[in-house]
């Protein structure tokens, strides 16, 4: 079973290697991990995306609960959230593919950041699936690189994880 | 102005402690530097593992926090044992390391060691002050943290030059703000609610108690329970001393070295009401056979023990002083059926036995139940791991003292350096420590900190040249063969008499006993080795 947690942390260092230790210690691989600042800078949100089963996500959920820089630790139920990651990809391409994967690009509403005599790179902000797709579309040309973010995620309508105290 | 390390020292004083266990180094001399000039009296020890495990024995016997101190690097890492010692049984410890000052941190300089990185999976807290103005707020946090919740070991660890940088002035907060931690001390109402429905409907319920009901200190008032229901107790290792041994209600202690009665009666039972225990596989080898079997109410501070070993029914968690109030209050006049009284006390008559005596040797079991009555009613007994722990667990007779030993990590050299701790806490009363051969030998150099400091606890070495607890499994499951288990002694008594300590050497219980009683009638520490046969089982 594949869950998100969105974690509110407390912005000090050493917090993420406390809470990717709670993982590793069970020999837990995360899936993806993104840490950035909320609209207070004291505090930071990590969304950590991994598997496992019910007893594994709800003794994880506790034990993140427990450490002393965590504030509060929320599991994302599935539907109810949108979530995004960021990538971008450097594919071979010389001046004939050019236009298959411009065409490539708009069906999948990527954009294209960089065009070189025998490279092109996209950057697409899309769920984890479409940008499985794209990967998949552009293999064919010789994907060069790939970088991905973790996937972040954020609830739908009047939901909130946690209110940082700033209205503005 | 005024430096770190006076701060430091300050702190300390704030929270009111007034022995500290440690050894110097450079990267910590500016707090010894102070030190000196204090009124907190300094005890040092011989190994910065045995600094850890006296600040535990003292927290354990005292309403104080045991703070112990070592310089950074190897001091620092030869904590972590102490430290994870600590983690594993809920104890408050405050570990203040010495760190190398803060522009050579990470360069791999002389004793530089990432303690705080090192120590991450068993501290409850750690620190790395970056800055001498936060010392204050950190000092006070950490005390606050080890010592409310689920209690436990927090690190500082201090650069140097924070020690020896002034500030402008110090002042220590009043009050502790820490966002996410607000640790739950009233058990949950509906919860509580089903609990004593549970507890009405129950035909043969039973209080298994571990550790957390002597760390929140509801002692009596799980006794006054299980008196006023007739609900009959069976403890944790953690959790012997929460009933006087011979009270009628207490069954001893359960699990795979525990009494076949406290087994007998988890596996018979309907309803168990898990009192601040973990159910460890030392406790209960298959947790799920038992959940299969009976209900389970589960009653912890900590959230995150609640299901982790055992399915519960009914998971309560807050303040064991305020739950077993609550369910004391609106259980009303339940009683258990006389039924369910008379199989288990009968459980408790049949199941008994005398230990059989090998010829020429002391017997540990029923030695160590004799000197249960020799001890004063509030001794404290250290015993250490290994066979040895679980003689003293199914035969100290524990009336108003206690019963220290390490059950969740099983650090063996924990007694003798705890003992020391205990005693420098209730200086008034008996304290002994039990070991085996090879435990005593962990700490063995602690005699040196005995003797400086005149500490007066009574140490007994059984000794059957073996680590007889891997040696019974090797006799059970291995084979017979002893790989790694036979035990070349050195001359103890030359040895304790080098440290100036008065010792005696005994084949049997009677010579023991009789030593044993001028043992106690003096004032200064003593080590009695007694000689135990190699095939006296733990059990």
């Amino acid at each position: 079973m594949k869950y998100t947690l969105s974690v509110i942390v407390e912005n000090h260092s050493g917090v993420l290697s406390k809470i990717s230790g709670l993982f590793s210690r069970r020999a837990f691989n995360i899936d993806s991990l993104a840490v950035g600042v909320t609209s207070n800078p004291a505090i930071s949100r990590i969304t950590i995306v991994a598997n496992g089963d019910e007893y594994v996500v709800e003794q994880l959920e506790k034990q993140l609960n427990k450490l002393i820089p965590v504030i509060k630790v929320k599991r994302l139920v599935e539907g109810e959230y949108v979530s995004r990651e960021l990538a971008l990809i450097k594919v071979h391409c010389n001046s004939k593919q050019r236009g298959d994967l411009m065409r490539i690009a708009e069906l999948m509403s990527a954009k294209i950041v960089d065009v070189a005599q025998n490279t092109l790179t996209f950057e697409i902000t899309d769920t984890n699936d479409r940008i499985q797709t794209l990967s998949d579309l552009v293999k064919p040309y010789g994907i060069k690189e790939i970088v991905r973010t973790g996937t972040v995620a954020i609830e739908k309508g009047q939901g909130e994880v946690y209110h940082s105290g700033f209205n503005d | 102005m005024i430096s770190g390390a006076d701060i430091m020292i300050k702190c300390l004083e704030a929270e009111g402690v007034d022995t500290v266990f440690g050894y110097p180094g450079a990267a910590i001399c500016p707090f010894y530097d102070s030190l000196y000039k204090s009124n907190i009296k300094h005890i040092l020890v011989r190994m910065e593992q045995s600094a850890v495990h006296a600040a535990n024995g003292y927290s354990r016997c005292s309403n104080k926090v045991g703070v112990c101190v070592a310089t950074s690097g190897p001091g620092a890492t030869n904590m972590v044992t102490g430290i994870a010692t600590a983690y594993a049984d809920s104890i408050p410890v405050i570990c203040i390391t010495g760190q190398v000052k803060r522009e050579l941190l990470g360069r791999d300089v002389f004793q530089e060691a990432d303690i705080t990185g090192a120590c991450e999976p068993f501290v409850k807290h750690s620190y790395l002050v970056n800055d001498t103005k936060d010392l204050p707020r950190v000092f006070k946090e950490a005390f606050h943290i080890a010592t409310t919740g689920r209690m436990g070991p927090v690190l500082i660890d201090i650069p140097q030059d924070v020690q020896e940088e002034t500030i402008e002035s110090f002042e220590y907060p009043e009050k502790v703000d820490i966002v996410g931690y607000k640790p739950n001390y009233r058990g949950h109402k509906m919860q509580i609610k089903r609990a004593v429905e549970l507890i009405k409907k129950a035909d043969k319920p039973l209080i298994v108690a571990g550790g957390g009901v002597l760390s929140s200190g509801s002692k009596l008032k799980l006794v006054r329970f299980s008196e006023k229901t007739g609900i009959p107790v069976i403890s944790t290792l953690m959790g012997i001393g929460v009933m006087p041994s011979e009270h009628e209600n207490y069954l001893g202690m359960l699990g795979t070295h525990g009494k076949k009665y406290a087994n007998r009666a988890l596996h018979e039972s309907d309803l168990l009401i898990v009192c601040g225990a973990r159910l460890g596989d030392r406790a209960v080898a298959k947790p799920d056979q038992v959940s299969r079997t009976s209900k389970i109410i589960h009653i912890d501070i900590d959230p995150a023990e609640i299901g982790k070993n055992v399915t519960t029914t009914v998971p309560i968690v807050g303040d064991m002083k305020n739950v077993i109030e609550k369910l004391l209050e609106d259980v009303g006049d339940y009683h258990i059926t006389q039924e369910w009284c008379d199989t288990y006390s009968e459980w408790k008559k049949k199941m008994f036995r005398i230990p059989p005596v090998h010829e020429g040797f002391v017997e540990p079991r029923s030695l160590v139940a004799k000197l249960s009555f020799m001890m004063k009613s509030k001794g404290i007994l250290v015993a250490d791991v290994g066979q040895n722990q679980i003689w003293c667990a199914n035969n100290f007779r524990i009336r108003e003292g206690r019963f220290l030993t390490t059950g969740g990590m099983g650090t063996m050299g924990y007694s003798v350096p705890a003992a020391i701790g205990a005693k420098l806490a209730r200086p008034t009363r008996d304290v002994v420590a039990v070991c085996g051969d090879g435990s005593f030998q962990m700490n063995l150099t602690e005699l040196g900190t005995i003797m400086q400091n005149k500490v007066d606890v009574k140490i007994i070495v059984m000794r059957n040249n073996r680590l007889g607890m891997v040696r019974e499994l090797q006799t059970n499951i291995y084979g017979n063969r002893f790989s790694g288990t036979i035990l070349e002694d050195p001359d103890f008594k030359k040895i304790a008499e080098a440290y100036g300590i008065k010792t005696a050497e005994v084949n049997s219980n009677e010579e023991a006993e009789k030593i044993a009683e001028k043992m106690f009638k003096l004032k200064e520490p003593f080590v009695l080795i007694c000689n135990v046969a190699p095939e006296t089982p733990s059990i």
